[in-house]
């Protein structure tokens, strides 16, 4: 294990380095995303409601794992090349926005009602009593489920190795196939993942009862 | 047009549907076991029994937090280390149900503490042992309300099987990808193929999760 460490900390710090870097443009663009489609699930309007479930729908419920091969095997066929880990993002991105959008919708949601009629009351517009009243109100809600989606965000990532993105999984196997050493490989591995899950997670815990 | 006739023609789209077979066979077993040690752990979890309690936490929390993948490889490569060598679908069954296992335990602790305050003490204060409390009173209520985050489970338990592909498994993805590795021009209708059948299935579950939700709610 030592010898792992020593000779290859130059790849898991890279791994390391990508893992983060894909969760965190994932996070950042999703948000954005996510948010606008639970807009869409809610606003008064018949088919951008359609529209906004028709996309929730859809991405929770095939696997990650064809998303991101169809960005690293068709797109570049037929469409623009990317590389494996931009295949790998983009795919993360479209399925997270789908659970992040579900998370939104529903703490919107759990506050409109009353509010919605208060705010339109004093004669804020629709748009105006959800910018100011609504979604500030969601989005405290919202802060431990969507800290435990970027903790499966995190995890996710690791769909990665599948297209040669360069994390961390990546990384492992790619270690374990030049060392035969696959056990410790995927051990340290291992521990390098939990050191960024397990503290987001732990943290997310305490939100939760702190808020409760 | 002839390429998508071609491609998912009867040979094909029947191989393709032994893989579902066993995309479905490893999800059923999977559910199974880890609906039964999952609310074991986090029955054991909740029940606060000294050091026991806390040490099957830690764990939970371990295997919650790591990597689907990486928890397949560690049992692809380590069982034979400890002197069992199973099959690859054998190989897949054992480490969905560990991650799984790790999940539900999680969603039962919490199912159960949100309705056990005061239900709790009620019952103890009626002369019912700590067990009888948990089995006759805490228990069946705690699982209606968990029935659709558990479904929900489910629902990405069997999405998670495709990565299994990874230890060739000769699941749905696994079919697919041998079928396009013959003929790159198949590549499109697969994916379609692969995409609908996925969908269908989760999707149909999926429905019936929030049904229940609806009517557990009123």
């Amino acid at each position: 294990m030592i010898n792992i460490l020593n000779h290859f900390s130059n790849e898991l710090f890279v791994g390391f380095g990508w893992t983060l870097l894909a969760s965190f443009l994932t996070l950042v663009f999703s948000l954005i995303f996510g948010i606008f489609i639970a807009l869409l699930e809610v606003i008064p309007h018949k088919v951008a409601n359609k529209i906004g479930r028709g996309y929730v729908e859809i991405f929770r419920n095939i696997p990650l794992l064809i998303i991101v091969m169809f960005f690293y095997l068709i797109v570049p066929k037929y469409i623009i090349q990317l590389n494996g880990f931009t295949a790998g993002t983009i795919g993360l991105f479209l399925y997270t926005s789908a659970f992040i959008a579900e998370i939104i919708r529903s703490g919107i949601q759990s506050v409109s009602g009353g509010q919605m009629e208060g705010a339109r009351s004093t004669g804020m517009t629709y748009k105006q009593a959800m910018q100011y009243i609504i979604l500030p109100q969601a989005m405290k809600i919202v802060i431990p489920p969507l800290g435990n989606q970027f903790v499966n965000l995190i995890k996710d990532s690791s769909i990665l190795a599948f297209v040669a993105g360069f994390d961390l999984m990546y990384q492992a196997n790619a270690i374990a196939s030049v060392t035969f050493d696959t056990m410790n490989s995927y051990f340290i591995i291992g521990i390098l993942y939990l050191i960024i899950t397990m503290p987001l997670s732990y943290y997310m815990r305490y939100l939760e009862k702190k808020l409760a | 047009m002839q390429t998508w006739i071609d491609a998912l023609s009867w040979l094909n789209f029947g191989f393709l549907l032994k893989g579902l077979a066993v995309t479905l066979y490893i999800s059923l077993v999977s559910i199974v076991l880890s609906f039964i040690l999952g609310s074991v752990l986090g029955i054991i979890r909740y029940s606060k029994i000294k050091f026991i309690s806390a040490a099957v936490g830690f764990v939970i929390d371990l295997v919650r937090n790591l990597p689907l993948l990486l928890i397949i490889f560690f049992t692809y490569f380590g069982m034979p280390k400890i002197g069992y060598r199973p099959s690859a679908i054998t190989s897949a069954i054992i480490a969905m149900t560990i991650f799984e296992s790790s999940m539900l335990a999680e969603i039962v602790r919490s199912g159960i503490q949100s309705v056990s305050e005061g239900q709790m003490e009620g019952a103890r204060s009626t002369g019912m042992s700590f067990v009888q409390a948990l089995w006759y009173i805490i228990l069946p209520q705690a699982y209606r309300h968990m029935i659709p985050t558990i479904i929900g489970q489910f629902v990405s338990l069997i999405k998670d099987t495709s990565l299994a592909t990874i230890i060739v498994v000769p699941e749905l993805m696994q079919h697919a990808q041998v079928i396009y590795g013959q003929n790159a021009n198949y590549i499109v209708p697969m994916f379609a193929a692969l995409t609908l059948l996925y969908f269908i299935i989760c999707f149909t579950l999926s429905m019936a999760g929030s049904y229940l939700h609806k009517h557990m709610a009123s």
